[in-house]
C-alpha cells in the first residue's frame, strides 16, 4: 500500500467533474463563439477597419490602434469555437472558469471591435471612465467585506454612502472640501455604529436593520436636500478634489493617463485595498475579526471578545462607505441631487459577492462592472442599438448567476447574520 | 501535597434545573482524572464554570493554591487552565497554525502575523508529544482524530498545564481513542494534569488515576480503577443496576426491505466517495455497517434517506424506487432516521422540545387541522415521549439546544420511535449517550427488529455491531468489501476487514482511500 499505487485512484476521484456540467459548459463556450460569429463577423464586410484611440484626450501621445475588423472577428470567433470543442470533448477541469473568463473577455473585445468597426472608439477613454465608476462600487464593496468577514451583514451601504455624500456636502459648502470629506467619514461611522447597535446589542435581525438604514436615509437626505439645499444654494456648492497626476506614473503610455491620472478616492481606493488585504490576512486582529465571522464561539473560547471585534470591524466599515459616499459630491459632480446614489451600495455588495469576500476580488468585481457601466455610456455615441438600460443591469445578471452556483461556489463567512450570545 | 486544582462547593443553576449542586473536587499534579456520570449530571456544565465561560452562583476554585475567579477564559487560560470542548471549537476555513495561534499569536517586529514562527513551535510540541499534525493543512480537510490533536496543541501551546477535554473519545474511532490515551499517558508523564470526561467505562477503567462520579448534579463518589469495575460504575452513575450485555433471541427475517444496488455517491467537491455498494436489508432483522469513520457510511445513509441524490445505482425501500424521492416521501414509506449529526440534521436547536417532537408527524392529525397546528396534543404527545424516553428536561417548552449532548440524541430517538415504521436507519444511535440510555436505546433497537422493523445500523463502535447486528456488512474506501452473519464472527475478524485486509485471503482488498 505505497503512494505509488494510490497515485492513480486519487487522481482519478479529484478529476471528477460531473459530465454533465463538463458538457453544458462546452455548450456555453461554444455559444459564446457562434455569437461572435452570427452577430458581429456575418455583419460585418471586408473592408471595414475599426480604430480604438488609446489616450483619452490630452498630451499623451499613444498612437491608435487600426485594424481590419473581419479578420480580427473571425480569429475571435475560431479560437473560441476551437476551446468550446474541447471543452465539450475533454474538458479542461480544474481550468473550466479560467477559460469562462477568458471567453467572455474575448466576447467584450468582439463586441467593441465591432461596434467601432468604420468608426473610432475611444478605448483608453473607457477603461479611464471604467476605473472612476468602478471607485465607489469597490468601495461599497470593501466595507461590506469589512462586516461581513466580522460577522454581521451590511445591507446599508446604500444608505451609508447617501447620508455621507449629503453631509460631505453641506460641511464642505460651508468650510473647505477637507472638512467635507472627514465629516462624511464620520458620517459613516455613526451609521456604522448604528447598524453594530442594532445587530449586537438588541439583536435585530441584520437584513432589517441594514435595511431600515437605507430608507432613513433616502427619505432624511431628499427631505433636507428639497428644504434647504434647494433654497439656500450656496450650501449645495462645495467644489470638488482635483485631479492629481502622479508625476512619472502618468506618464507610462496608455496605462499612465488611465490609473495615475485621478483625484484623491481613485488612489484612495488602491490604498483600501492594499491595507484591507494586509489587516484582514497578515495581522493579529484581521485572524481575530475573521474568527468571529466564522466561528465566534471558537474565538469566544480563546478569549476574544467577540462583540466588541464586530462592533469596530461595522464602525470601519462604515467609514469606508462614508469615505465612499463623499465620491458621489466631491470627487465626481461637485453638488447633491435627491438620491444619487442610485443603487451603486447595492452593486458594491453584488461587488463584494461576486469577489468572494475578498478585497481583490471585489476590485476585479468592481472593475468589470464599472466597465459595463462605462459602456452604456459609449452605446449611444456608438449608435448600437442596444438600449444602455440592458448593460446596467449587467452587474445584477452576472451576480445572480455567481450565487446560483453556475461559475463555483462562494463562500460566505461562515457565522454572518447571526449574533453571537454567550447563553 | 497540595492538589493543583481544587473546587469546593460549586453551584449552578439554570431555570428548573441545578446543574451543580455543591460539588466538590480535588485534581493531583500529573494525575489522570475521569469525570463520569449520565446525560445532563452537570460535568459539562462544571468544566465550563471552570473554564470562565459560565460564573457559578456558589463556591471557589482554587489553582496551585491561589483562589481564581474566572470572568472569561482569558483569566482561566491565564492560570495555565485549557480545555478541549464537546463539540470542537475549530475555525474550518482556517489552517492548522491560524486555529492554534488565534488569540495567543505570534508576530513578527512590523506587527504582521508570523505564520512560520508558530507553525516551528507547533511542530516542536508535535514532536514532544507525538501528536502528529500538518501546521499547513486547513481544519476543513482534515479528518477528526487530528482535528482532536489540534485542539490539544492548543492547549499546549499556551503552557496549559491543567488539561480538560469533555468527551474527547465521543467523535474518535477505537484506534483514534487508542492514540489518544497514548498522548495523554505522555502528557501526564511530563507533569501535566488532565480531567477527562467520558461514557466509555472500558476506558476510565484502563487508562485514568481516579475516578469521580456525579449524579443529578452531585458527586456520587470518588474511587480508582483498581477498586472498580463495569458494573459498580455503571450503577453509581445511575443509581440502579445496568444490563450491560444485549439479549436477544434470534431473527426471524422477512421479506427485503430496503434493497441497494450498484449505488454510487459523490459528495460536494464532486469526489466520488460511495462506490458501487449493494446490500439489502430484511424486515425483522439489524443489519449492521461496521467501519472506520469516513469510508462512505455518512454519503451511503445520506442517499438511502433522500438528503442526497447518488449519481447511479439505485434504491428502493418495501419494493417503491427511492433512488431520486425527496426525504418526506421516504418518511411517508415508513422509514424513520436516527442521524449522524443530531445538532444539525435531527433538532431545530431554538425550538421547544414539543415542537421538536413533532418534526416528523406536525403536519398531520391530531397535531394539525388543516393549516392550523394544535397545541394540545402536541404537549399530550411531548409529555408522554419525554416520561417514556427519560428525557432528562426542566419542561416540555425548553429549546432543545439548552439540553445536554446525551438528552438532545434521546430527543431524536423518541420522535423516530414513537410512529408506526417498517424501517430505521440509525446512524450512531448512541454517540455520546450514557450507559442507562444506551441500554434503553439498544433495547428498543432489539423491540423494534422483533416487531419486524427492518433495521439498518451504523456505528463505528464495534462493540454495538457486534451486539446488535444479525449480519454485519463491512464498509471500506466507499466499497462493501463483505457482509457476514454476526454468529460466528469474532472481533477480530471484522477489526481487520474495517482495516481493508481480508481474512480468508490476507491480502489488502483494495486502496485505502486519500483523505482530504
Ligand atoms: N445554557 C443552559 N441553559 C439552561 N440549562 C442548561 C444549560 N446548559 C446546561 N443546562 C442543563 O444543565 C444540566 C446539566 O447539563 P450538562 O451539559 O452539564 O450535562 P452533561 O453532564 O455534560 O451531560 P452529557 O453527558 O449529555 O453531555 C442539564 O439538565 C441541562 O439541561
Ligand atoms: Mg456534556
Amino acid at each position: 500500500m505505497t503512494t505509488t499505487t494510490a497515485a492513480p485512484t486519487r487522481i482519478k476521484e479529484v478529476g471528477y467533474i460531473s459530465p454533465r456540467r463538463q458538457r453544458v459548459m462546452g455548450i456555453v463556450f461554444l455559444a459564446l463563439a457562434t455569437m461572435i460569429w452570427v452577430f458581429f463577423s456575418r455583419t460585418t464586410t471586408g473592408q471595414m477597419v475599426t480604430t480604438f484611440v488609446m489616450s483619452p484626450g490630452g498630451a499623451d501621445p499613444t498612437p491608435d490602434l487600426i485594424f481590419n475588423t473581419l479578420p480580427f472577428l473571425n480569429v475571435l470567433a475560431t479560437i473560441s469555437a476551437v476551446i468550446g470543442a474541447y471543452q465539450l470533448v475533454r474538458g479542461f477541469h480544474g481550468k473550466t472558469n479560467t477559460m469562462l473568463g477568458i471567453l467572455a473577455g474575448f466576447f467584450v473585445i468582439a463586441f467593441l471591435a465591432w461596434g467601432a468597426a468604420d468608426k473610432s472608439l475611444n478605448l483608453a477613454g473607457l477603461l479611464k471612465v471604467a476605473v472612476v465608476r468602478a471607485v465607489p462600487l469597490t468601495l461599497g464593496a470593501l466595507s461590506g467585506i469589512l462586516c461581513e468577514r466580522s460577522g454581521i451583514i451590511n445591507i446599508g451601504i446604500e444608505g451609508m454612502l447617501l447620508a455621507a455624500a449629503f453631509t460631505s456636502t453641506v460641511a464642505a459648502s460651508l468650510s473647505n472640501l477637507w472638512v467635507g470629506l472627514i465629516v462624511a467619514i464620520l458620517t459613516g461611522a455613526l451609521f456604522g455604529w448604528v447598524l453594530a447597535v442594532f445587530s449586537i446589542r438588541y439583536k435585530v435581525n441584520q437584513i432589517i436593520s441594514g435595511t431600515v438604514i437605507n430608507i432613513f436615509a433616502t427619505g432624511m437626505t431628499s427631505f433636507l436636500s428639497a428644504k434647504f439645499l434647494q433654497k439656500y444654494q450656496n450650501l449645495n456648492s462645495p467644489g470638488q478634489f482635483p485631479t492629481w497626476e502622479i508625476p512619472g506614473l502618468s506618464k507610462i503610455p496608455f496605462f499612465g493617463p488611465i490609473l495615475f491620472s485621478h483625484n484623491l478616492f481613485v488612489y484612495g481606493m488602491f490604498i483600501l485595498l492594499i491595507v484591507l488585504t494586509i489587516v484582514l490576512f497578515h495581522t493579529r486582529w484581521g485572524l481575530r475579526l475573521r474568527s468571529a465571522g466564522e466561528h465566534p464561539k471558537a474565538a469566544d473560547t480563546l478569549g476574544i471578545n467577540v462583540n466588541r471585534t464586530r462592533y469596530i470591524a461595522t464602525i470601519l466599515g462604515g467609514m469606508i462607505a462614508g469615505f465612499g459616499g463623499a465620491y458621489f459630491t466631491l470627487g465626481s459632480v461637485g453638488r447633491f441631487d435627491e438620491v444619487m446614489t442610485a443603487g451603486r451600495g447595492f452593486i458594491g455588495l453584488a461587488a463584494m459577492i461576486f469577489g468572494n469576500w475578498m478585497p481583490t476580488g471585489a476590485l476585479g468585481a468592481g472593475l468589470l462592472f464599472g466597465l459595463a457601466d462605462s459602456l452604456a455610456g459609449k452605446l449611444t455615441i456608438l449608435r448600437i442599438p442596444i438600449p444602455p438600460k440592458f448593460l446596467e443591469m449587467a452587474p445584477y445578471i452576472v451576480t445572480m448567476i455567481v450565487l446560483a452556483g453556475v461559475v463555483g461556489h462562494t463562500s460566505p463567512p461562515a457565522a454572518e447574520g447571526t449574533p453571537y450570545e454567550k447563553e | 501535597m497540595t492538589p493543583v486544582l481544587e473546587l469546593r462547593g460549586i453551584t449552578k443553576r439554570f431555570p428548573g434545573v441545578v446543574a451543580n449542586d455543591h460539588i466538590d473536587l480535588k485534581l493531583e499534579a500529573g494525575e489522570i482524572h475521569a469525570l463520569l456520570g449520565e446525560n445532563g449530571a452537570g460535568k459539562t456544565t462544571l468544566m465550563n464554570i471552570l473554564y470562565g465561560l459560565y460564573s457559578p452562583d456558589e463556591g471557589e476554585i482554587i489553582v496551585k493554591g491561589k483562589r481564581l475567579v474566572p470572568k472569561s477564559p482569558s483569566d482561566a487560560i491565564a492560570a495555565g487552565i485549557g480545555m478541549v470542548h464537546q463539540h470542537f471549537m475549530l475555525v474550518p476555513v482556517f489552517t492548522v497554525t491560524e486555529n492554534v495561534m488565534l488569540g495567543d499569536e505570534y508576530v513578527t517586529k512590523g506587527g504582521l502575523l508570523d505564520r512560520k514562527r508558530a507553525a516551528a513551535r507547533i511542530r516542536e510540541i508535535s514532536d514532544k508529544y507525538n501528536l502528529f499534525v500538518d501546521p499547513d493543512a486547513y481544519i476543513k480537510d482534515t479528518p477528526v482524530g487530528i482535528q482532536q490533536r489540534v485542539e490539544i496543541i492548543k492547549l499546549l501551546f499556551r503552557e496549559a498545564d491543567i488539561l480538560i477535554m469533555d468527551e474527547p473519545t465521543a467523535v474518535l474511532t477505537p484506534q483514534e481513542a487508542n492514540e489518544l490515551f497514548k498522548i495523554m499517558g505522555n502528557l501526564s508523564k511530563m507533569g501535566k494534569s488532565i480531567i477527562f470526561i467520558t461514557h466509555k467505562l472500558r476506558e476510565v477503567l484502563e487508562f485514568s488515576d481516579r475516578i469521580t462520579v456525579i449524579r443529578g448534579g452531585k458527586v456520587v463518589g470518588t474511587t480508582t480503577p483498581a477498586e472498580a469495575n463495569q458494573n459498580l460504575l455503571a450503577s453509581m452513575m445511575v443509581g440502579r443496576d445496568i444490563e450491560l450485555d444485549v439479549n436477544k433471541k434470534p431473527a426471524h427475517a422477512g421479506e427485503k426491505v430496503l434493497e441497494v444496488s450498484g449505488l454510487t455517491v459523490a459528495d460536494a467537491h464532486n469526489h466520488l466517495i460511495v462506490k458501487g455498494v449493494s446490500f439489502d436489508v430484511c424486515a425483522g432483522e439489524i443489519l449492521g455497517i461496521a467501519g472506520v469513520q469516513g469510508n462512505g457510511q455518512t454519503e451511503l445513509v445520506r442517499a438511502i434517506t433522500g438528503l442526497m441524490h447518488p449519481v447511479d445505482g439505485k434504491i428502493s425501500i418495501l419494493g417503491q424506487d427511492t433512488t431520486r424521492a425527496a426525504p418526506k416521501e421516504i418518511i411517508e414509506l415508513g422509514t424513520a432516521h436516527i442521524p449522524e449529526d443530531r445538532q444539525k440534521d435531527g433538532l431545530v436547536l431554538p425550538y421547544p422540545i414539543m415542537d421538536n417532537l413533532v418534526l416528523n408527524t406536525f403536519y398531520k392529525s391530531p397535531f394539525a387541522r388543516g393549516a392550523m397546528m394544535q397545541e394540545q396534543p402536541i404537549r399530550e404527545n411531548a409529555n408522554q415521549l419525554v416520561e417514556r424516553f427519560d428525557i432528562r428536561t426542566p419542561s416540555i417548552e425548553t429549546p432543545v439546544g439548552s439540553l445536554s449532548g446525551g438528552n438532545q440524541q434521546k430527543v431524536i430517538v423518541a420522535r423516530e420511535f414513537s410512529r408506526p415504521i417498517k424501517f430505521l436507519v440509525a446512524s450512531q444511535p448512541t454517540r455520546g449517550l450514557d450507559v442507562g440510555s444506551i441500554e434503553y436505546i439498544h433495547n428498543r433497537l432489539i423491540e423494534k427488529r422483533d416487531d419486524g422493523c427492518a433495521v439498518l445500523l451504523v456505528s463505528t463502535e464495534l462493540d454495538e455491531i457486534m451486539q446488535l447486528s444479525d449480519r454485519i456488512a463491512v464498509i471500506f474506501g466507499g466499497k462493501i468489501i463483505k457482509i457476514l452473519p454476526a454468529k460466528g464472527t469474532t472481533k477480530e475478524e471484522i477489526g481487520l476487514l474495517m482495516a481493508g485486509v481480508d481474512t480468508e485471503t490476507q491480502t489488502p482488498v483494495s486502496q485505502p482511500v486519500p483523505v482530504g
